[in-house]
């Protein structure tokens, strides 16, 4: 009996009739005035052919929700970040307001270039670590920990000053190339009893249902997201050790050095997007 | 006298555990030739009905989560990053659907995205309480075995 052939055969035969999910075509407008950039040409190097937003993923509802501000019930999470912003704490008396005045000019753009390389501490830094820097250096206030406190709601709020601003990612500072790399390795790294990589379901299987779920390339411009099933805005560090930890794994501390390279890398391969923090997600 | 008692029901223990243990291929025995692997892992035939349990429930075999079975029309969602399994009994032999239930990566590539469910050859990192285990026991592979072969 030879295997092989049958085998061969039987999979090409069952490969092609297999449907594929396309993700929908139709354009993401914000409060009808504001256009995003949800598909872009894909960066230099880039394994696939464009760079899709998770919102092309979505049911018809969750696509409208995010479409319309006072719909979309994570800006209800951005509207707790702004009294955050102008709330005094720590020893020094002061708010963020003290120092970084009006958000909407001071903090325009900014969210859509982290992260980004910080000379001080020799590493990259995102938006959730600078909030705790300054908590700490500027204001005498305790750090946040990781999705406590105010952390998910500031970021929130911060990156929404930069709505529809494109992603991009500074490699040529410091050594982010370095950290860009390590990111890679970590993302087609194969974990857990399910052995699978983000690329196993996010490079070659998106567009795909995975049970109920359709596969996105699992881009994070709209990070800190609103997830329905949760109920909640979710941070981008939780997402990442959800996803390891679905493969049966054992995962990495939020802000650990592998989850900051997988940041530095994941956000490379959406460069090009609009910033759409708060995104809904299913 | 409790003791004792102790003592017995751990040597009744051993005895069980000795005799599964004889009939059952350890992941790390299991023989793979020209695709096939011939003698099923607990020296008897699975049971088809037990098979599609597995094949259905999340906890075991999760096997919609990736493709589609006309034979389950009732459930809702069924997935779509591997073919659809409707007629696999016909395309397959036994022998060989036993193989890529075991380790896909012996009949497909090493590239499948198709865990490798009798087997050690996993991914890095392994959750701590699943290091040394495979995701299904030899029972259920052959209760998968026999269901899939009713697939027509
Ligand atoms: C006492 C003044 C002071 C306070 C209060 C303060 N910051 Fe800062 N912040 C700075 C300074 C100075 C810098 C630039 C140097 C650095 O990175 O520390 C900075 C940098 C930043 C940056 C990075 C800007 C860039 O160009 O990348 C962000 C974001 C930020 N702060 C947010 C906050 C938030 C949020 C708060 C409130 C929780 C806050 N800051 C409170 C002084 C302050
Ligand atoms: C078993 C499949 C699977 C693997 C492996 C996996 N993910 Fe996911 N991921 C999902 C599913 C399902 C979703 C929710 C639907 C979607 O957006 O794809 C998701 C969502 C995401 C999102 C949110 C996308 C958005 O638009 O909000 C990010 C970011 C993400 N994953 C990153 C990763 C990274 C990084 C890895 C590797 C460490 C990874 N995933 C591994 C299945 C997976
Ligand atoms: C993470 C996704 C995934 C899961 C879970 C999965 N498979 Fe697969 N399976 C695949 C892919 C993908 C292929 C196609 C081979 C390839 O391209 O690597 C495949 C191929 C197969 C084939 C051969 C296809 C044919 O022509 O009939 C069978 C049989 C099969 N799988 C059975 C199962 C069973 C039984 C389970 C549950 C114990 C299961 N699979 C779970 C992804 C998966």
């Amino acid at each position: 009996m030879n295997y092989s052939r049958i085998a061969l055969i039987a999979l090409g035969a069952t490969l092609t009739a297999s449907l594929i999910a396309a993700p929908v075509d139709e354009k993401l407008v914000i409060d009808g005035e504001l256009e995003m950039t949800t598909v872009a040409p894909s960066p230099e190097g880039h394994p696939l052919p464009e760079v899709r937003s998770g919102w092309h993923y979505r049911t018809e509802t969750t696509r409208a929700l995010e479409a319309d501000s006072f719909e979309n019930p994570g800006m209800l999470g951005v509207e707790q970040g702004e009294e955050l912003w102008n709330t005094v704490e720590g020893t020094a008396g002061k708010s963020c307001a003290s120092c970084h005045q009006d958000a909407a000019e001071t903090m325009a753009g900014l969210g859509a270039v982290y992260p980004k390389w910080h000379e001080a501490s020799g590493k990259p830094i995102n938006i959730e670590l600078q909030i705790n820097a300054c908590r700490v250096n500027n204001m005498g206030a305790e750090a946040y920990k990781f999705d406590k406190g105010g952390q998910k709601p500031l970021t929130a709020y911060i990156k929404h000053q930069s709505l529809g601003e494109p992603v991009k990612v500074s490699l040529e500072e410091g050594d982010m190339q370095a950290w860009w790399e390590r990111g890679k390795e970590l993302y087609y790294k194969r974990t857990g009893q399910l052995n699978l990589s983000c690329a196993s379901c996010h490079e070659k299987n998106n567009g795909k249902y995975i049970r109920a779920d359709h596969l996105s390339q699992g881009n994070v411009n709209g990070f800190p997201t609103y997830r329905l099933k949760q109920g909640n805005l979710i941070s981008l560090h939780n997402r990442f050790r959800g996803c390891i930890r679905d493969t049966r794994a054992e995962y990495p501390a939020a802000f650990s050095d592998d989850l900051m390279a997988l940041e530095v890398y994941t956000t490379w391969r959406g460069q090009g997007l609009s910033v759409e923090t708060p995104a809904v997600r299913q | 006298m409790m003791r004792k008692i102790v003592s017995t029901a751990i040597v009744a223990l051993g005895m069980t555990g000795l005799v599964v243990a004889a009939d059952v291929t350890a992941p790390e025995d299991v023989k793979v030739e020209n695709l096939a692997i011939s003698a099923s892992l607990t020296g008897a035939p699975g049971n088809a009905e037990e098979g599609k349990n597995v094949f259905s429930n999340r906890k075991l075999g999760n096997c919609l989560a990736c493709h589609a079975n006309s034979d389950m029309a009732d459930q809702l969602f069924h997935g779509e990053v591997g073919p659809s399994l409707d007629g696999a009994g016909t395309r397959w032999q036994p022998e060989v659907l036993r193989t890529i239930v075991v380790n896909a990566k012996e009949v497909f590539s090493d590239e499948t995205v198709m865990p490798g469910f009798y087997s050690l050859d996993v991914g890095e990192d392994v959750r701590k309480d699943l290091i040394g285990k495979t995701i299904l026991t030899a029972q259920q592979v052959e209760d998968l075995v026999a269901y899939l072969s009713t697939l027509k």
